[in-house]
């Protein structure tokens, strides 16, 4: 438990530490320091869920179980690789002058401040104080999508801010909704809200106001996971802000955001299957709904993108669209091939999205057209980013081969149908990537191009582990994952 | 329904609910800068001032604090740090013209009974006076939603904001009691928070497009005019 209060505080102190320390370069190996020391406490509270199974704190407050506690070791770990990256990244940025000195003070602090927003939404017990937890994580990174302070990274900044705060507005509406069915079931306005004892009685919940209540809490976290027809937000924030935030951004935020979605799905389900309640399917197939269209849309969409950081980020709208409608299928297939997915994505978005920054400062661009021989100008780059590309797009090896793989065998058990739209959906957007990436990492070299100083191992580490995942998971992990969905489903995969 | 029906308290939270959800109306039409801010603050007043009645009904003494710290924030923190932004922007006189105001009120209108279609299920587990308040709070949000989307205005966009926080504040207080303490002051934290970042976006929109009006925040967008901003501007640079 001292482990779990250890993950909390450190990033916090470090917030503020990082906030007081002037120079750039002294706050880059802090930054590094305290996410090792967040990663560590991390992978301590993990082992004694590992031995013990899940804990309650004794004041109610947060709830460890297998399915949040891997999520939290996976921010921790993307964590650390990003602020190794982010090190000389930055520092490149200040020595070419597009940011001051001052504003490196409030990356530094804002980064350890949007780690802490995650690390509280993944740890609370509490359904309020996981919709404070995910606007909070809105807050601590909308000064830096605008951190360049270019007239576009300013909009980026502007439809970031209030497009997901009017999102996440309508998933408050639905909290309090919960609340308020609750207040019905559990005597004690205290733990009303507390997820644990509402997924005791949820079974007892009013269906009518439960079903409500979801549909606003779909509407408002799935702005965050980045859903269409809400996802406008996310490609510009991502393509104007600093690129360690896009590899945070779209490797833990879109975790996290859909962790709540399926929080709240976990609570729903019971509380629907009430006999007098006449469509019990309701939340899982409005989530495969709108899993399916930002499936298909973000594919499509890579087909027009001109910027590099752009044609990512609807990569992962696309992909978080795919893990949406696999735990809206449910059922212990899909929801082991889904908890998967956010593991392998997490972990290779992150690593493309390190490739593709290192790239943009050898190319002095973010336009496609323009980044040009990469792999002739500086290999590990070049090789890093295909590789990259190759795993994300779901070439065989890779871990996200593995989940595409499970989730397509779930699809074609329950909803057969539906994998012909799967399957051509992934071969439309490997054929959107690829196009792109081919003409970028090969091509004849612009004259005059010369490599960066660049730290691959992030990448390099990334995936390794991703190709470890697709050739054979670990039994720990399996287990893992299998304690997740029985939690989730109610039913063992393995 | 019948109205006579309800305990006397009972119809002053509706009265409440009935003058929030008028402020709500007022909001969305108001076209000038300085009016909107008051009745904004308004709206805080009266959602505190609702609050605080049901403190007294309830007696929950949680409430009262709920109560004050609404009026302290929504009723005068914020619509005083509007007032010192638009002063300072010199944008206090600045009047915007809606574009067809009749449409919107209509729309704010529909969301009304919409609300009230929502909320029409929610009749069996409690008293009527909540189904009201349920249905009003939402169309509350509702319309915080279509004043952020009719407005072109920044700061119009950011009282819109704002004013769909107080129907949440107000959704969870007439139906529930009030939410357990902790999320209330993370949420007022997290309230307080975007103020002050509104605030110095405010001066950034300004900086970079030297106007507040977010129609011209219109380069980064999937549409054929998007990209050519774009272009141009890689050409500018290019020189």
């Amino acid at each position: 438990m001292n482990a779990l209060y250890l993950t909390l505080l450190l990033p916090l102190s470090g917030a503020i530490v990082l906030a007081l320390i002037r120079s750039p370069v002294v706050a880059g190996w802090v930054n590094i320091g305290v996410c090792v020391g967040t990663f560590l406490a991390s992978l301590s509270m993990a082992l004694t869920v590992l031995h013990d199974g899940p804990f309650l704190t004794e004041n109610g407050m947060f709830y460890i179980d297998a399915f949040n506690v891997y999520l939290v070791v996976l921010t921790g770990f993307v964590g650390i690789t990003t602020a190794i990256f982010s090190r000389p990244y930055m520092r490149y940025v200040l020595n070419e002058g597009w940011v001051q000195k001052k504003r490196m003070r409030l990356y530094h602090a804002m980064y350890q401040g949007f780690l802490v927003t995650m690390l509280l939404a993944l740890t609370t017990n509490n359904l309020g104080i996981l919709w404070v937890a995910v606007e909070g994580a809105t807050l601590a990174t909308v000064l830096l999508v605008s951190l360049y302070r270019t007239p576009e990274s300013v909009e980026a900044a502007w439809k970031y801010f209030i497009l997901c705060g009017v999102g996440i507005a309508q998933a408050l509406f639905g909290t309090v909704l919960v609340y308020f069915a609750a207040e019905h079931v559990l005597h004690s306005p205290e733990i009303g809200l507390h997820w644990t004892e509402l997924h005791h009685v949820a079974s007892q919940l009013d269906p009518t106001v439960m079903s409500i209540a979801f549909v606003f809490l779909l509407v408002g976290y799935g702005t965050k996971v980045g859903l269409v027809p809400l996802h406008n937000w996310l490609p510009d924030a991502h393509s104007e802000g600093p690129t360690p935030m896009s590899a945070v951004l779209s490797g833990l935020l879109l975790n996290v955001a859909l962790y709540a979605v399926v929080r709240c799905k976990m609570l729903v389900d019971p509380a629907l299957a009430d006999p007098s309640w006449s469509s019990p399917q309701l939340a899982g197939n409005l989530m495969m709904g709108f899993g399916m269209l930002s499936f298909l849309v973000a594919g499509l969409f890579l087909y027009r993108q001109r910027d590099i950081k752009r044609m990512f980020s609807y990569s992962s709208i696309e992909h978080m669209g795919l893990m949406t409608f696999a735990f809206g299928i449910g059922g212990p297939l899909a929801t082991f091939g889904a908890l998967l997915h956010m593991t392998v994505h997490s972990l290779t978005k992150s690593a493309i999205f390190i490739a593709v920054g290192h790239a943009t400062h050898i190319a002095g661009t973010q336009v496609i057209e323009k980044i040009r021989g990469l792999i002739k100008t500086q290999p590990m780059v070049g090789w890093g980013l295909l590789i990259g590309t190759a795993a994300i797009a779901g070439f065989p090896p890779f871990g996200v081969f593995m989940s595409e793989f499970l989730l397509l065998s779930a699809t074609m058990q329950s909803w057969p149908w539906l994998t012909l739209v799967l399957v051509s959906g992934l071969a439309i957007a490997f054929a959107g990537l690829f196009r792109n990436i081919h003409p970028m990492v090969y091509g004849a070299v612009p004259e005059g191009q010369l490599p960066v100083q660049a730290n691959m191992l992030p990448v390099a580490v990334h995936l390794l582990i991703v190709l470890w995942l697709g050739i054979s998971i670990p039994s720990f992990l399996a287990n893992w994952f299998d304690q997740a969905t029985l939690l989730i489903t109610g039913s063992h995969f393995l | 329904m019948n109205i006579v029906n309800f305990s006397l308290q009972e119809q002053a939270i509706l009265l409440f609910a009935a003058l929030i959800l008028f402020t709500s109306f007022a909001l969305l039409a108001q076209q000038r800068m300085l009016a909107s801010i008051h009745v904004f603050a308004w709206q805080g007043a009266l959602v505190a001032g609702a609050t605080g009645l049901i403190a007294l009904v309830s007696g929950q003494h949680h409430l009262y604090f709920s109560a004050a710290l609404t009026l302290l924030l929504k009723a005068m923190f914020l619509p005083w740090m509007l007032h010192r932004l638009v002063n300072r922007l010199g944008i206090q006189h600045h009047v915007e013209t809606v574009v067809r105001p009749a449409l919107v009120l209509l729309g704010a209108a529909a969301l009304v009974v919409f609300s009230y279609y929502v909320a029409l299920p929610i009749e069996k587990l409690s008293l009527l006076s909540t189904r009201n308040t349920i249905a009003v709070s939402m169309a509350v949000v509702l319309i915080g939603m279509l004043m952020m989307v009719a407005r072109r205005q920044a700061v119009s966009q950011v009282i819109g904001f704002m004013s769909m926080e107080n129907g949440l504040f107000f959704a969870a207080v007439v139906s529930t009691h009030g939410m357990p303490m902790v999320v209330e002051l993370g949420i007022a934290f997290d309230v307080l928070v975007a103020a002050v970042l509104f605030g110095i976006f405010f001066l950034q929109i300004r900086e970079s497009i030297e106007s507040l009006d977010v129609d011209r925040l219109n380069r980064l967008s999937e549409t054929e005019q998007g990209q050519l901003a774009e272009q141009v501007q890689a050409e500018q640079m290019n020189e």
